[in-house]
């Protein structure tokens, strides 16, 4: 007869051992080293909270401080590989297989313990697609998460930076794995319950807050005139004509500007109510001036942003709160809302190759891709109708019937033709193929396909690919928005003039826009203080961005 | 440093009656034009001093493309560069013509 319960007696050995070292449910911090030794199981798969804002730190250190002797080749699934002892654990052998998303601050050591054979590579994946994983193939037998408070049940409140919390929980818990989390306090009534305390088994009074990363801060005194520039052609050349509402900006400097143009050059456009009015985004603060002035109906977001808490709480319309009054933010849910109810996602990357494939993987820097494959992605799945996708799919099928047409979701790539040191944007071919071939790997870490891609800006203008009707014009397109870089001045100019006369390219001087127009003055915030007054003082920007 | 010289022909002399301006900053990534109005009203010379050697066909192409589009004809035009990428250079370039347009203040 067979037993069908193995993983609930699993769990209750886990739980008995952990029981010695818990009073309830509480771990007292001295007790943790121990207290993790008895619950986990060389092999474990296991889910160490982390992603790009939020970090289970107190937990991660407690796990790269285990004896491999004892603990040793667990197989780590998480989102985001950021602070350094999530390497750590892999340089001690402690742990052995990673599939995580994204390594943003760790690119460079990951690079190289992947080459030193250091860490077992599963998969570079989207959040999105990690997260579907966990409820499939990848379900952790432990998780090590991190909340804000919990009472002596379990229950815990993770505040505004809610994020992964409540899709690891629900993998792990459900399917008779141990949770434990980190806590900064104790307390008798926790504010909201944001994860039910009978899906908890230990909580871990850290006594401290967890980390948390300032990822989407931009200083807007760093915005340079090209970026503006191309914020300007991304607003009159892109939003406006497809009158493109429902949006997810990506991270950097280049959104940012179009964020703080949103009231001034927007404005003067006549564009407020037309674009710009609901979000899949993280609270980014140069969002601000556009909320103030009435741009902004509704922001939902995947986490929250340090020294924005209490600007979100005192604007419950715009943002997504509980009835504590906090940000209720859910990373999965807003990957989703991104994929199935935005019609555009816009970013920047670090390579374009002549396909329009880009990536952010560099020979010597593997920084994951976080959420831009699934944001930057057209979804098969989409039915329901909207102006810019309809307009976007007519550009891309103008032969199809319209009633059986395929709508397309816009897919933005926007940056300066050279980026920082003077590394050109644009390559012959991407770094990530070599890296694939170094590492054996069956695909190149690929960021956004070319075939997802429909727009690419720069300050040399825009070049619309859903117009391309073969693989030469879409070269040609790309050369022709690439500047002085080699692929640019590599152009054939005859056939890059043919698509100008098209409207596949369109110039700055084509759309109107005069680049020495192109000043600072037109941001709506023009430093980090700007923003605080805009906010009426409610925004408290975290110290390394204080300079006054 | 690398010293660099490009005499060119452009198509449109300079308008106003200006004889000198100056735009930009010598800084990292960035760069210092000083424009003077004492050339024939056909040529157009461009000297370079850069912080960053190796560039000079990215340089040509930059210049080709501002005498091109911009008026330029009869100025002589001295750069102090930082290593400014070229969508610097062109911007301060077409400031710098427009400066040397205006009345002076």
């Amino acid at each position: 007869m067979r037993n069908w319960s193995t993983q609930k007696e699993a769990l209750a050995l886990r739980r008995y051992a952990g029981q010695r070292y818990a009073c309830g449910k509480i771990v007292a911090l001295d007790d943790l080293p121990r207290f993790l030794e008895a619950v986990l199981r060389p092999g474990d798969r296991v889910c160490l909270e982390g992603d790009n804002q939020k970090q289970a730190d107190i937990l991660a250190k407690a796990l790269a401080n285990l004896d491999p002797g004892k603990i040793h080749d667990l197989h780590m699934v998480q989102s985001g590989v950021v602070l350094p002892e999530h390497l750590d654990v892999f340089e001690k052998g402690v742990a052995k297989r990673l599939d995580f998303s994204y390594s943003g601050p760790q690119s460079t050591r990951i690079a190289r313990m992947l080459f030193g054979s250091k860490i077992e590579l599963g998969a570079v994946h989207t959040y999105l697609e990690l997260f579907a994983r966990y409820f499939i193939d990848l379900t952790p037998q432990v998780a090590l998460i991190a909340a804000v408070s919990a009472d002596r049940d379990g229950n815990l409140y993770t505040g505004p930076n809610t994020e992964d919390t409540p899709t690891v929980v629900e993998a792990t818990s459900f399917k008779s794995g141990l949770v434990v989390a980190q806590v900064a306090e104790i307390v008798d009534k926790v504010p909201r319950v944001d994860i039910p305390g009978d899906l908890v088994h230990f909580v871990v009074d850290a006594k401290k807050p967890f980390y948390v990363e300032p990822l989407f801060t931009r200083d807007p005194g760093a915005i340079t005139e090209t970026q503006i520039l191309t914020a300007m052609l991304a607003i009159k050349g892109l939003y406006a004509p497809y009158g493109v509402r429902r949006l997810n900006h990506g991270i950097g400097f280049n959104t940012a500007a179009i964020e703080l143009l949103l009231p001034t050059y927007g404005e003067k456009l006549g564009l407020k109510g037309k674009i710009c009015t609901h979000f899949a985004l993280n609270p980014h603060p140069t969002l601000i001036p556009a909320i103030e002035a009435g741009w902004v109906e509704q922001v939902h977001s995947f986490g929250s942003e340090v020294g924005m808490d209490d600007y979100l709480s005192a604007r419950s319309d715009i943002f997504f709160t509980g009835p504590d009054g906090s940000l209720r933010s859910n990373r999965a849910y807003c990957q989703v809302a991104g994929l199935y109810a935005c019609d555009m996602f816009i970013g920047s990357t670090l390579q374009i190759d002549l396909q329009g494939h880009s990536s952010t993987v560099t020979t010597n820097r593997i920084a994951g891709f976080g959420g831009a494959p699934n944001m930057g992605s057209d979804s098969r799945g989409r039915r329901h109708p909207s102006e810019p996708w309809l307009k976007a799919g007519a550009d891309a099928d103008p032969d199809t019937a319209e009633g059986l047409r395929r709508g397309r979701k816009l897919v933005v790539q926007i940056g300066e033709t050279f980026g920082e040191k003077n590394v050109p944007l644009f390559v012959e071919q991407l770094d990530a193929l070599e890296l694939a071939d170094k590492l054996d790997l069956d695909l190149a870490p690929v960021m956004i396909y070319g075939d997802d891609v429909s727009h690419i800006i720069t300050e040399d203008g825009i070049a619309n690919l859903l117009l391309c009707r073969d693989n030469d014009e879409r070269e040609q397109a790309i050369r022709g928005v690439a500047g002085y870089t080699d692929v640019g001045r590599a152009r054939d100019r005859k056939m890059v003039e043919r698509l100008r006369a098209r409207g596949v390219i369109r110039r700055p001087e084509d759309l109107g826009i005069d680049p020495l127009d192109a000043d600072r003055r037109m941001l709506a915030a023009r430093s980090i203080k700007d923003l605080m007054l805009a906010s009426g003082g409610l925004y408290q920007p975290p110290s390394q961005f204080r300079n006054w | 440093m690398e010293k660099l010289s490009f005499t060119m022909k452009p198509s449109t002399p300079a308008t106003g009656t200006r004889a000198r301006a100056i735009v930009g900053v010598v800084a990292s990534g960035n760069l210092e034009v000083l424009l003077e109005r004492n050339l024939p009203a056909n040529i157009c010379i461009i000297d370079i001093a850069t912080a960053a050697p190796g560039f000079a066909a990215v340089w040509e192409a930059v210049i080709e493309d501002f005498v091109t589009r911009r008026p330029a004809g009869g100025l002589h035009i001295s750069i102090n560069d930082g290593g400014a990428r070229p969508d610097m250079v062109s911007l301060r370039l077409a400031q710098g013509v427009r400066l040397i347009e205006e009345l002076e203040a």
